[in-house]
């Protein structure tokens, strides 16, 4: 999280904070835990309220920023989500919210004031089936035909895919992307819930099977997408990461917390210079991981020319050092760490799935050698 | 200030300095770790060369950019700092003069230094007449800095210095240094140090040049007998030389990311931008290969998140929103992270990092890079004392069990044999 928010940003970090421990503490968590959507409409309508869903959102269309950074403030959401492990489709909502208000086409005010109010709830269908679970291998085929385009294909895993109101589908129409806004229930999409680790997170599988449309429901140009789609990624990678150093800062303090209580042998863990050094390694990673997440969401705010590369590096990092930190919390708490009782697992469920979301660790490391080939000219 | 320089007009006015009066270097390899690629002639040549770089910086009013104007320096900020590096990327810059001398050495004698002090060493080391190094590390123990076994002894206005100091990179070559000495072998180790200033070539300084196990003879020993230094060279209170050194490692600690220090963007020093190992892969034909790009990638992330970190840690502990103890988590994360590229190289070298030839380009020598690995977890305070200073410091973990706290110095269990 950013070391020195303004006082404005901090003022709304610590209202989201509030929220969140208000509607969604860990009981609650657990309760939902077998609910089919994973989290009630009031709590999401509350949240945006705040603005959880409006600071990608142009001022023209009634969204807008706190620190006139828009991603930079909802990293601070992010940020809060995964110290709380809270429900709720924060991600993918604001890349359908941006989208729609970056394209700006009137006709779909009434959809983002929606998105904007908490009413209503969008999602994005990116991801397909392996082998085209990679960031660029979009293979979904939108066709036009007359007046309308035409949808085949299938996505996953598509976040809270059952309770979407709508839909954004990034598909391929000959090269290039096309996006389309797919109400949900439109003819020829079917829905298949997928299990999780997540405690309150749900996916589905979105079958596309000739799904018809006017050609208006197109976002952008068809076949011209992909530069927002790229931005897409950006906007996805970024909410993920300070979501998972919110999670590991969670995970880490209760860790601490509980070397300093734990006694054994009549003295506490904490006494143990062996395990002070592993804490010492979670601290760094800890550090770095604030540090990276901050800095590509910056760049990436600012559109800055290496936001790509510092996400893939945010990404990559803290998808296989988070992960290693949080396997080290359930290791010094021993078998306590592994059970439902514990509240480790919330972040643990958490930072899990956000490293194999957008990109595994292994695939942001092949894009920053391809960012390291363009350095060297040696493509 | 109000007529701060503007960071564009600076920019300019660098830009055209580096351009008209310093040669590009070419970007070799890099990643190579105290290879003894120079003889003692050519490492001399070089030294001259650095001075007379530092000096040419000095004179068009780009040396010491975050020291105080009194001193010689031009008081500007850690901003202007950085994009003189930003300019220098590319070009020669005064590599040895930096650490130790800009930071710590410099960075302790202005923050301990009497006026006097700082008038006669800053400026003359903002001029490259004075090279620096620390006096710290001791044969009997590198981590226990406070336990050295250098001692001075008073004798009227002089003080006389007896020990030996070791690990100082090119003393040889270098002319001052600051040094801990023990002066009270009655109390606890931490409240007998006082901390002196001396020059190198003065009668009783005797320095040799250890071979390390790759030929690199730039690690020396020194061996000081019956050295005399005035107590107006003494720096900070007679006792209180903890209080000194505290400080004197968190500069040693904060290492490239000082304001003090100069380092081109891309260098890699510790991190730095550019890659090491895609030269590597180039030159084994492998460029193309997915594991080997797993790889590149791998130092990719690392190094641009260790620039982000080590921003971070400045930001954090010159704001106060960290305490100054968390430069350890940059030197953990730096020294273990050198570790990891060079080992990534190695891997990437396949058999020739076993054998190669003198034609095998940036193949050669990994072999022995990797063997020096360690050095980056070692020099400056080893890795496992960042972890002690982590937990204990940071983290506010019991501290570990010490036999010398509350005991007189003198009555401290030694090594039987301190180890040259």
């Amino acid at each position: 999280m950013l070391l020195t928010p303004d006082s404005d940003q901090e003022l709304f970090r610590e209202t989201t904070a509030k929220l969140l421990n208000e509607h969604v503490p860990v009981g609650e968590l657990r309760r939902l835990r077998d609910d089919p959507v994973g989290f009630d409409d009031e709590y999401w309508r509350r949240g945006a309220d705040l603005g959880w869903t409006s600071l990608l959102v142009s001022e023209e269309h009634g969204g807008g920023s706190i620190s006139g950074q828009g991603l930079v403030d909802l990293s601070l959401v992010a940020y809060e989500f995964g110290r709380h492990a809270a429900p709720g489709p924060l991600a993918v909502s604001n890349v359908v919210a941006a989208t729609l208000s970056d394209h700006g086409d009137p006709k779909n005010e009434p959809v983002l004031h929606q998105l904007m109010s908490g009413e209503s709830i969008a999602t994005w269908c990116f991801g397909e089936p392996q082998p085209n679970d990679q960031l660029a291998s979009v293979s979904l085929d939108v066709r036009v035909d007359g007046d309308d385009v035409v949808l085949n294909g299938v996505k996953r895993p598509v976040e809270s895919g059952q309770r979407a109101d709508y839909l954004l589908v990034t598909g391929r129409t000959g090269e290039g992307h096309t996006q389309v806004l797919v109400p949900a229930g439109t003819a020829g999409v079917s829905v298949t819930a997928l299990h999780t680790v997540d405690l309150t997170r749900r996916f589905s599988i979105v079958s596309f099977d000739d799904v018809r449309l006017p050609a208006s429901a197109v976002i952008g140009e068809v076949g011209g997408a992909i530069g927002q789609v790229k931005w897409q990624v950006d906007i996805a990678v970024a909410i993920l990461c300070a979501e998972s150093v919110g999670a590991m800062q969670a995970a880490f303090d209760m860790t601490v917390e509980w070397a300093f209580d734990r006694h054994s042998f009549g003295r506490p863990l904490a006494s143990y210079q062996a395990l002070k050094h592993r804490f010492a390694d979670m601290k760094t990673w800890l550090e770095a991981s604030h540090a990276i997440s901050d800095a590509a969401t910056i760049a990436a705010a600012t559109r800055s020319p290496d936001a790509e590369e510092l996400l893939s590096a945010a990404k990559a990092f803290i998808g296989d050092y988070g992960t290693e930190l949080m396997q080290d919390c359930v290791q010094l708490h021993g078998g306590i760490g592994l059970t439902f009782e514990h509240d480790l697992h919330l972040y643990f469920r958490r930072q899990t799935v956000n490293r194999a979301l957008y990109g595994t660790p292994a695939e942001h490391r092949q894009r920053l050698a391809d960012a390291t080939d363009r350095d060297k000219g040696a493509a | 200030m109000s007529d701060e320089e503007d960071l564009e007009s600076f920019r300019q006015r660098a830009r055209t300095f580096v351009r008209s009066e310093l040669r590009p270097v070419a970007p070799h390899g890099s990643g190579g770790i105290l290879r003894p690629d120079l003889t003692d002639q050519e490492e001399l040549a070089a030294v001259a060369r650095e001075r007379e770089v530092q000096r040419k910086l000095f004179d068009a009013g780009l040396a010491g950019i975050c020291f105080p104007r009194d001193y010689g320096g031009q008081g500007l900020t850690h901003a202007h700092q950085r994009v003189l590096n930003e300019e220098l990327s590319g070009y020669e810059y005064p590599a040895r003069i930096q650490a130790p001398t800009f930071s710590p050495c410099a960075a302790v004698l202005l923050d301990f230094g009497t006026e006097d002090q700082k008038q006669r060493h800053i400026p003359a080391i903002l001029k490259g007449d004075e090279i620096w190094m620390q006096f710290l590390s001791e044969p009997g123990g590198g981590s226990d800095v406070a336990g050295a076994l250098t001692s001075a002894v008073r004798d009227g206005d002089e003080w006389v210095l007896n020990g030996s100091k070791i690990w100082t990179t090119g003393a040889w070559w270098s002319d001052w240094a600051l040094c801990l000495a023990r002066t009270n072998w009655d109390v606890p180790k931490h409240r007998g140090l006082t901390v002196f200033v001396l020059p190198l070539r003065r009668e009783g300084i005797e320095v040799h040049r250890i071979e390390m196990l790759n030929g690199s003879k730039e690690f020396c020993q020194e061996f000081l007998t019956d050295v005399r230094v005035h107590d107006t060279d003494r720096i900070g209170q007679v006792d209180e030389g903890w209080t000194v050194g505290t400080r004197w490692m968190f500069h040693e600690r904060m290492l490239t990311n000082s304001p003090l220090v100069t380092l081109p963007a891309g260098n890699s020093h510790g991190g730095g931008g550019a890659s090491s190992v895609h030269g590597i892969a180039r030159d084994s034909g492998r460029l193309h290969d997915p594991y080997i790009r797993d790889l590149i990638g791998e130092e990719r992330m690392l190094r641009l998140v260790g620039n982000e970190l080590r921003r971070r840690i400045g930001e954090g502990t010159s704001s106060g929103a960290m305490p100054d103890q968390s430069a350890a988590i940059g030197r953990l994360f730096s020294g273990i992270t050198s570790a990891r590229i060079t080992t990534i190289g190695f891997e990437i070298s396949g058999s020739a990092g076993a054998a190669w030839s003198d034609d095998d380009g940036e193949l050669a020598q990994r072999g022995g890079d990797f063997l020096m690995r360690q050095v980056s977890c070692i020099g400056g305070g080893t890795t496992e004392m960042a972890r002690n200073v982590i937990s204990e410091r940071v983290l506010g973990m019991p501290r570990e069990r010490a036999l010398d706290r509350d005991v007189a110095f003198r009555d401290v269990p030694r090594s039987a044999s301190p180890r040259p």
